[in-house]
């Protein structure tokens, strides 16, 4: 506790005057290009980690792989053509985005294809509900109808 | 000896199952009484075995047995007790004992507080979770025996995988299962409903409190997770959409909408069919869960087997009860009847509409996790699907659940008028829409997923509470009470409905704003360097050294400054675990209200500088004490007094008229 009170009292010392001009660099150079890093890199995948994309991950090939993305800004490559040489070096594997083509077709339709199923037993079940009390009715019209012709 | 002794009751335990599905059942279908008598006593000795068998293991971590090699392959010497506890069902084999001592907990609970039960129906519910606990406790000793010995003997242990060395990472396991194994009773309720031909009001009843419950469970479990995941990780998310999430957000969803479905049933004898449906998938997405995670088909942090044999075992287990449930379904299901009629526009429409979504949800985030498995086991290629299409496509599937999450509270049973309805609702929903197209504008722009997000947060919250005022005004008309004793007098279930659904706004909020503004910065500080975030400088003051038991590492020490006043102190680390030589990024977090601020170490530079992410991250808490709420409302419904009047009085007819 003192040793760090001791270090704090020497970094006050020594940068206490100016810590308003000491304002840490920041790792980007250029914020609107890495911007555009950020969001391209959130949808790539850290090949070696495990189901991370490359912009949380920390490993070295993420690293790489992120300033590769940000060369390739810089000589004005657009995010589809960074994506598709992605794609080219890696596979599809590489995108959490999956590309929509013949074997992604179940994925991507699924949900919509479920979508209209459920769409479509709701309105046939409250159709049926809202109905069904008259058909019964009706049946139980009939039976008291039967029981008063016996007698 | 004690693990052999841990072992032997296991065994013991695996015996009394096998005894305890066999007379229950039979005794049950063919009305033997006395061998129906078995299915009781028997579900407390499975849990008295199983805990000292699991007490067997604790005791194995906590001695530092090394030659038991669970033991030497998880823990360590220098591990801290409160870890080497966790340690004990931090791995595969651990997991699954704590699985099956969960489950002997909820059949001795069935057992305890299923009084008011006719004998045969407890029998009928025990067997299956009986015949549940078999698969699970021969699956332990067959390919998963905690208790096996290493011989030699380990010197040390090779620790705990650094990343579940948290307090977050303690609770966590156990609330999970809680829920997923809490799932197995509504199953069992519902299985042994098909097999008597029971499926009435009652069996929705009895079934309600221990489905809540459950889920109420699952719901902490998976907020805990999702929120170690937050501070553990170094990055600051929340949710990865990683299938070992999903495998645990499956079931919850389906949990959601088969409490729903039962209120329904239970209140007005509809969706019987759909709920035993709903029961079985639940319960089957949960052992689907299981398989996911302990079979090593996935790679990630809690897939710990890779061994196929196991794999095989589950999906075996798993294909055949959800095969015997389905046939059984199917033969049963077509001779029950439908219930009462309801109209387009009625609650049970409003909450079939919102179960059917749910239900959908589920499914498309089943499709999602499993199919780049199938792909891949077809040979047809490796493809990745994560955040990008796991948020395109769930979203527009909740949102209208969301929308008619307002609704459906407000509508009465059988059959609600339109103009009724517009007239309760049109402030909530006019509000709603202005101050969600304003608000955005002061938290730092406008952009249409804050307004959206902030929309159905404020349609949720104004429309309960327009909910509870035309309650108490429908309470003061009928019999002139006050306010005061109107609200008191207001049931816990009702007070339930409206927290979790509190708890879903308040979710939705905390997820829409750290998702719209959250600021992150990465920076290379040197001592004395200061970063700027939102209001707040940071100012790296120190670098120290750290020794810890079983881990070396530095702790930066940051002052926080708002208007160049110190406010605060931080203390971000950087951990080398020695055992496993893994490093971790502990991040200094202060939490508040309206906001987090999120320091986390990155790498030493050469010159001697660190890299630091820092982030602020607005209402970030608020997805957490959203789950918080759901579970709490779950608790609150639990606690109505309707439930502990039907475990004194058995199956009383019950006041159908009073809704929640």
């Amino acid at each position: 506790m003192i040793a760090q009170i001791r270090i704090i009292g020497l970094t006050l010392l020594l940068f206490g005057n100016c810590s308003l001009a000491d304002e840490a660099p920041s790792l980007a150079k250029d914020p609107i290009l890495e911007e555009r890093v950020k969001s391209i890199s959130l949808e790539l995948r850290c090949l070696v980690c495990q189901n991370q994309t490359i912009a949380d991950s920390n490993a070295g090939l993420a690293v790489d792989l992120k300033n590769q993305v940000r060369d390739m800004l810089r000589e004005g490559m657009t995010e589809k053509q960074i994506k598709d040489f992605m794609v080219e070096r890696y596979g599809d594997f590489v995108l959490y985005d999956p590309p929509i083509k013949g074997i992604t077709m179940v994925l991507w339709a699924g949900p919509l294809l479920m979508l209209f199923v459920a769409f479509w037993f709701v309105v046939r079940v409250v159709r049926r509900r809202s109905g069904s009390f008259d058909t019964q009715q009706s049946s139980e019209d009939v039976d008291r109808a039967r029981a008063l012709l016996k007698d | 000896m004690v693990p052999e002794i841990g072992h032997f009751a296991v065994i013991l335990a695996l015996c009394v199952a096998m005894a305890q599905a066999f007379f229950s059942l039979v005794g049950a279908t063919r009305g033997y009484v006395n061998w129906m008598a078995v299915s009781r006593p028997s579900a407390y000795i499975l849990f008295f075995l199983t805990s000292f068998g699991f007490c067997c293991l604790v005791i194995s971590f906590l001695t530092n047995d090394f030659s038991v090699l669970n033991v030497a392959s998880n823990s360590n010497s220098q591990l801290p007790w409160p870890y080497r506890l966790a340690a004990s069902w931090g791995s595969h084999e651990g997991s699954l004992l704590l699985w099956v001592l969960m489950l002997s907990g909820w059949m001795a609970a069935v057992a305890r507080f299923s009084k008011g039960l006719p004998n045969d129906m407890l029998s009928l519910i025990l067997g299956v979770m009986a015949l549940v606990a078999i698969g699970f406790y021969s699956f332990l000793l067959l390919t998963s025996n905690p208790f096996d010995r290493l011989l030699p003997p380990a010197m040390d242990g090779r620790d705990l995988n650094p990343l579940l060395q948290d307090p977050g990472m303690v609770i966590h396991p156990p609330m999970l299962y809680m829920g997923y194994v809490g799932f197995s009773v509504v199953f069992a309720f519902a299985i042994a409903a098909l097999i008597s031909g029971r499926l009435d009001t009652t069996w929705a009843r009895w079934s309600r409190p221990w489905t809540t419950i459950a889920w109420a469970f699952l719901t902490i479990g998976i907020a805990l997770g999702s929120w170690w995941a937050y501070y553990e990780l170094g990055w600051g998310g929340w949710w990865f959409w990683d299938p070992v999430e999903n495998a645990s957000f499956m079931p919850w969803l389906c949990g959601t909408a088969l409490m729903h479905s039962l209120l329904v049933t239970e209140k007005r004898g509809s969706f019987k069919v759909w709920t035993v449906l709903l029961a079985i998938i639940t319960f089957s997405l949960s052992l689907l869960g299981t398989f996911l995670v302990r079979s090593g088909v996935l790679t990630s942090v809690h897939a710990f087997a890779t061994d196929p044999e196991r794999g095989v075992f589950i999906l075996g287990f798993l294909v055949f009860v959800v095969g015997a449930s389905l046939i059984l379904f199917a033969w049963r299901a077509p001779k029950v009847g439908l219930g009462g009629r309801f109209d387009l526009v009625s609650r049970e429409s409003a909450l079939l509409a919102n179960n059917v979504l749910l239900v959908v949800a589920a499914a498309s985030v089943l499709l999602g996790t499993l199919y780049p498995l199938f792909l891949d086991a077809l040979g047809l290629g490796k493809i990745s699907v994560g955040p990008p299409y796991f948020d395109a496509v769930f979203i527009p599937i909740m949102a209208p659940a969301m929308f008619l999450m307002g609704i459906g509270p407000i509508s009465r049973w059988k059959k609600s008028s339109v103009p009724d309805l517009a007239a309760k609702l049109k402030w909530a929903f006019v509000i709603s829409i202005i101050s969600a197209s304003i608000l955005p504008f002061t938290m730092g722009g406008w952009s249409l997923f804050v307004s959206f997000g902030l929309l159905l947060a404020l349609w949720i919250t104004l429309a309960g509470l327009v909910n509870l005022w035309t309650r108490l005004e429908q309470m003061s008309k009928g019999d002139g009470r006050t306010l005061w004793t109107s609200l008191l007098s207001l049931p816990n279930s009702y007070y339930g409905m409206l927290c979790a659904h509190l708890g879903v706004a308040v979710f939705v909020v905390g997820v829409t704003l750290v998702g719209g503004y959250e600021v992150e910065k990465d920076v290379k500080m040197s001592l004395g360097n200061t970063v700027t975030i939102g209001d707040y400088t940071i100012r790296l003051d120190a670098l120290e050294e750290l020794e810890g038991p079983n881990y070396t590492g530095v702790e930066g020490t940051m002052t926080i400054l708002v208007d160049g006043e110190e406010v605060d102190q931080m203390f971000p680390q950087k951990r080398l675990y020695t055992v496993q030589q893994m490093a971790m990024t502990e991040a200094a977090i202060d939490t508040g209200f309206t906001r987090d601020l999120y320091i986390s170490l990155g790498e030493p530079l050469s010159d001697g500088s660190w890299v630091v992410r820092v982030y602020l991250k607005p209402f970030v808490d608020w997805i957490w004490g959203g789950a918080f709420l759901m579970a709490l409302g779950g608790v609150l419904a639990v606690s109505d007094r309707r439930y502990r009047k039907a475990s004194e009085v058995s199956s009383s007819p019950e006041e159908v008229t009073t809704s929640t």
